[in-house]
């Protein structure tokens, strides 16, 4: 039941080439520990499906920026300019697309379906013709479920069991990402004990985490960013 | 200045007891020019119904950001859940109003504001959702790019957001509606001529019964 894990072997289980989910919607869900140990284990060709890229310096962004990942899908990078650099010289394959159609494909995943049918974007150019289909007399597309090999998420707190709570924003794509990958390591800066936190509180069952790392979040990464507040 | 101008008129276009989205940048400046006792529910992509004015710093929650990565604060009465829940309240219409900029957008209501070929593309975000299934999509942007030329277009000539989506448009010269039979030229900025106007628009423009002044 306990899977409190050392930070070193939780991602010792990634291999080269894994699919790796990882939560955050800019900075609040994003695991900057267990990417700092991902960056220092030196894994290689990976593929990374995060919302953003983070901004440069901080997150997946370092990732990138040091060769480790072969390919991103994500809904938007527009707040990294070196990531859309890589991107467009060609060095990163990125693939978009609209975010809620990227949480739902995760979201379908962890519910261990195949795909499911949707009209957005139907006529614009992120449409593959081949994928329409007639359907109860409407036109939609196809879109296939999204799963993964792991995911890495923050999460504001963790029993040793693995139940958590999200905090505010943070929550975004993590509570899907559990559900949709196959090994799930969990980074937190308050690890209870089970029965600490009240069962009806929980947003995500232990069932669905793997590993559960306990970190320190004093770092710069987990405070406040500048100029992103009212002077 | 013209992007105050914009904003004070597109102020009043909220209502109380409406739940709307304000989009990155501009729009989200929006939520300063509400007055403080307008009860609207702001929605957030990243997983936030209730979103507030900007935090300061004593107030900033390094996990409380909206979808433009500014720090915020929220009403009473607000939620937070994940991604999926929140495009789910996007696409299933619960929300009243979409405020968006805009590249282009054309006399039959056609939105383009995600892709500029070959020149910015930084993806999608949650733009084509909003823009194809929010009941009204208002759009504030300049009349004008920066190099005078018209906005509001005849047809779009960028990849769109979505077909036939926008209700309004405000701009620091005019308000106007997309209706069945075109763009409506409703009012016009303080200090500027019809004729202005409508020299300084791509599209065709019918005038209203009365163009008032903004």
């Amino acid at each position: 039941m306990d899977k409190h894990t050392v930070i070193e072997e939780a991602i010792a289980l990634i291999p080269n080439g894994a699919d790796i989910m990882i939560g955050g919607f800019g900075s609040p869900g994003t695991p900057f520990t267990l990417i700092e140990e991902l960056l220092r284990q030196g894994q290689t060709d990976l593929t990374l499906i995060k919302n953003d890229a983070n901004e440069t310096g901080i997150g997946i962004s370092r990732l990138i920026e040091n060769g480790q990942v072969k390919k991103l899908i994500t809904t938007h990078i527009g707040l990294n300019k070196k990531v859309v650099d890589l991107m467009n010289d060609g060095s990163l394959e990125v693939s978009f697309f609209p975010q809620g159609i990227l949480a739902e494909k995760i979201r379908t995943a962890g519910a261990g379906s195949f795909g499911f049918l949707t009209d957005i974007g139907l006529h614009s150019e992120i449409t593959d013709k081949k994928d329409i289909i007639d359907w109860q007399g409407k036109q939609v597309k196809i879109e296939p479920a999204l799963y993964a090999n792991f995911a890495l998420f923050h999460a504001g707190r963790a029993d040793t069991f693995g139940n958590l709570t999200y905090r505010a924003t943070a929550m975004n794509f993590c509570p899907l990402m559990a559900m949709a990958a196959e090994t799930v390591i969990v980074e937190t800066p308050n690890l209870v004990t089970p029965g600490s936190i009240a069962p009806e509180t929980v947003h995500t069952p232990s069932a669905f985490v793997s590993k559960v790392v306990k970190i320190d979040a004093s770092g710069p990464e987990y405070d406040l960013m500048e100029g992103r507040y009212e002077p | 200045m013209s992007l105050e101008r914009i904003l004070k008129r597109a102020a009043h276009e909220i209502t109380d007891g409406q739940t709307i989205n304000l989009g990155i940048g501009v729009p989200t400046m929006l939520v300063n020019y509400l007055p403080a006792d307008r009860d609207v529910m702001i929605h957030s992509e990243n997983g936030v119904l209730g979103a507030g004015r900007k935090a300061s710093v004593a107030t900033a929650d390094p996990a409380l950001i909206d979808a433009g990565g500014s720090y915020i604060t929220t009403r009473p009465g607000g939620a937070f859940f994940d991604s999926a829940v929140s495009f789910a309240m996007i696409r299933r219409a619960k929300l009243d109003m979409s405020v968006m900029g805009a590249f282009e957008v054309d006399q039959e209501g056609n939105l383009a504001n995600w892709k500029i070929p070959g020149k910015f593309s930084p993806g999608i975000g949650g733009a084509m959702e909003l823009a194809q299934k929010t009941k009204n999509i208002l759009i504030l942007c300049t009349h004008q790019d920066k190099h005078g030329n018209s906005k509001i277009l005849k047809k779009c000539t960028l990849p769109l957001t979505a077909e036939k989506c926008v209700s309004r448009i405000i701009t620091d010269m005019a308000v106007m509606d997309v209706t069945k039979d075109g763009l409506v030229l409703k009012e016009i900025a303080e200090g500027l001529t019809i004729e202005q106007v409508v020299q300084a628009t791509d599209a065709d423009l019918i005038l209203g019964e009365e163009v008032r002044s903004f």
